[in-house]
């Protein structure tokens, strides 16, 4: 099977995924189902689904480095967009219909109560990385844009947050969500990213990207430690090679 | 803004002759009458009530009593905060279905003169059993208009006569893991407890629930006996009562031990005093979307309960 037809089946399952909460959503407001608050349900479905699509996002690269499969990088922008498009989601909800259009209570809220405090700076870490996500702003930010969008270990990290402090009670999920954050973060450490992605296979794959595995031979495997930052980059030339 | 209604509720006159008697009883009877093979009429009624928003024709009339229109019963059996049975608002109404609230016991003891184990029933026949139609607001600023079926607290209180040491009542709800899945957890410290000052358990407005709409309170409700105090946030209204004690210090209430930066033991509503998760400003007035009802002082029944609080600073005790 081809790499192209295997992303691009990839691709679909992503998009019939990443939307069936919002059918459900739109199901239920349809059919009255939603109970009888519904607006609590809207906010908390698409709240759970922008962090848990976060969360996948982020292990798109380490799923990378464990397969060493890697056209993987290639559902890492519909992810983050579509995280991005229920956070959106979430906020447009709360500012409709808890907010209900008022500049001033949202301003208050934002002020005052913490978990709201660190979700809206979730969102506005958020909306620069979706507005750059185009092949066109890679390229004109070049090394900007994998600085810019480490952002989203930030923003990830302050939604996890502001579940948990929203959370009156029973901290079970978010706190299962901060141990899937953290151990997303600390297997970027060098430690466990013993060279998979080092630069020597980035050439490598700079000279022939069409190949089924662009996964360097084994000898580089536990050379040249990456970085965190570092795996970011390798990704986005990654993505430069299937622009360029 | 307050609500028109005469200072001590008129309950004589809420209460329509002979339409509700004692339900329970009353099921148990049909059952029997139909070897069991029928449900009683009262059980085939909350079914079909459960299925629409539709208002019974027969509480048309409760529903003029506070001119805001009541929820639906089946927005008050569904929607629920009842950790017992899990954290979820739809939790209650799914797990509880093994629940047994019969037979039912409650212990009183503490500074009273007349402590004892007491049957439900024998709690019951001396009492006037009432419709009392209360707004609810919850301190996660959604409220609802509900139709309550119980007694007033004094009269339990005057039959078990507290002695002068008796400065606060406190209630606990009964703890069953295996018939409430949400009790498998600490996500609270069970039992449950909750209580008031002793003027605040006498006052006519705060009763004993044992129904809402005429029918026996649903497990996820807080069968078979449940605290409704409407002046303060929901959680005041402890469920499933199996202990009350007249004690003389304050008691530590659930949620207050659980997070005494943010929740009190008065817990009167309160639109100036913020809380750290909710603005108590506004509310949602289900089933409406918007959370655009102002709150009102004291949910509304500032005319009948603000003496109680006088010369009190309702920030400190929040």
């Amino acid at each position: 099977m081809s790499t192209k037809k295997a992303v691009l089946g990839l691709k679909t399952v992503l998009w019939i995924a990443a939307l069936l909460p919002a059918a459900w959503l739109a199901r239920g407001l349809m059919q009255s189902d939603l109970g009888p608050n519904p607006i609590e349900t809207l906010t908390r479905v698409t709240g759970m689904t922008a962090l848990v699509l976060l969360l996948v996002t982020l292990a798109v690269t380490p799923f990378r480095r464990v397969t060493g499969w890697n056209p993987v990088i290639k559902l890492r922008r519909p992810l983050g967009l579509f995280a991005f498009f229920y956070a959106l989601m979430h906020f447009s909800i709360w500012f409709v219909f808890d907010m209900v259009f008022n500049v001033q209570y949202m301003i208050e809220d934002i002020a005052e109560r913490k978990y709201i405090t660190v979700g809206m700076a979730a969102l506005l870490v958020l909306i620069p990385l979706a507005v750059t996500s185009t092949r066109g702003w890679i390229r004109r930010l070049g090394k900007k844009w994998s600085t810019l969008h480490k952002g989203v270990y930030l923003a990830t990290a302050l939604a996890v947050v502001h579940y948990f402090w929203l959370v009156k009670a029973d901290t079970r999920l978010p706190v299962l969500l901060a141990v899937c954050l953290v151990a997303l973060l600390l297997v970027r450490l060098p430690v466990f990213a013993p060279g998979g992605t080092s630069r020597k296979g980035r050439e490598g794959r700079r000279g022939g990207s069409s190949g089924p595995t662009a996964r360097p031979a084994g000898p580089s495997e536990g050379e040249a430690p990456a970085s965190v930052g570092q795996g970011v980059e390798d990704d986005v030339d990654a993505e430069g090679v299937r622009i360029g | 803004m307050i609500i028109r209604r005469p200072p001590d509720i008129p309950s004589s006159e809420i209460t329509p002759e002979g339409v509700y008697v004692n339900r329970r009883k009353f099921i148990k009877a049909a059952a029997a009458g139909a070897a069991g093979f029928a449900l009683g009429p009262s059980a085939l009624e909350a079914s079909e009530l459960q299925q629409s928003q539709e208002i019974p024709p027969r509480f048309a009339r409760l529903q003029s009593e506070l001119d805001e229109p009541l929820n639906s019963y089946r927005d008050v059996t569904t929607y629920n905060n009842f950790y017992e049975f899990g954290p979820g608002k739809d939790d209650p109404h799914r797990n509880s279905g093994e629940f047994q609230p019969e037979p039912w016991t409650v212990s009183i003891g503490g500074e009273c003169n007349k402590p004892g184990d007491y049957h439900l029933e024998d709690l019951l026949s001396g009492v006037t059993l009432e419709d009392r139609v209360y707004r609810l607001r919850c301190v996660e600023a959604w409220s609802m208009v509900i139709p309550w079926y119980g007694f007033q607290l004094s009269s339990l209180i005057n039959r078990v006569e507290p002695t002068g040491n008796a400065r606060y009542i406190r209630f606990e709800t009964v703890v069953r893991p295996e018939e409430m899945p949400g009790q498998r957890q600490a996500i609270l410290n069970w039992p449950y407890v909750e209580g008031l000052r002793m003027d605040e358990a006498m006052h006519p407005l705060t009763i004993l629930a044992t129904g809402v709409y005429g029918m026996d309170l649903p497990n996820q409700n807080g069968a078979p006996l449940r605290l409704v105090v409407p002046w303060k946030y929901g959680f005041k209204g402890v469920k499933s009562i199996v202990r009350i004690d007249f004690v003389e210090e304050m008691p530590l209430n659930t949620w207050q031990r659980q997070n005494a930066f943010e929740y009190g033991f008065f817990a009167n509503v309160n639109p100036n005093v913020s809380h750290p998760r909710w603005s108590q400003a506004r509310e949602r007035r289900l089933p409406s979307l918007f959370k655009n009802f102002d709150t009102m002082m004291f949910n509304g029944y500032a005319d009948q309960v603000q003496h109680l609080y006088a010369g009190m600073d309702l920030e400190r005790w929040k």
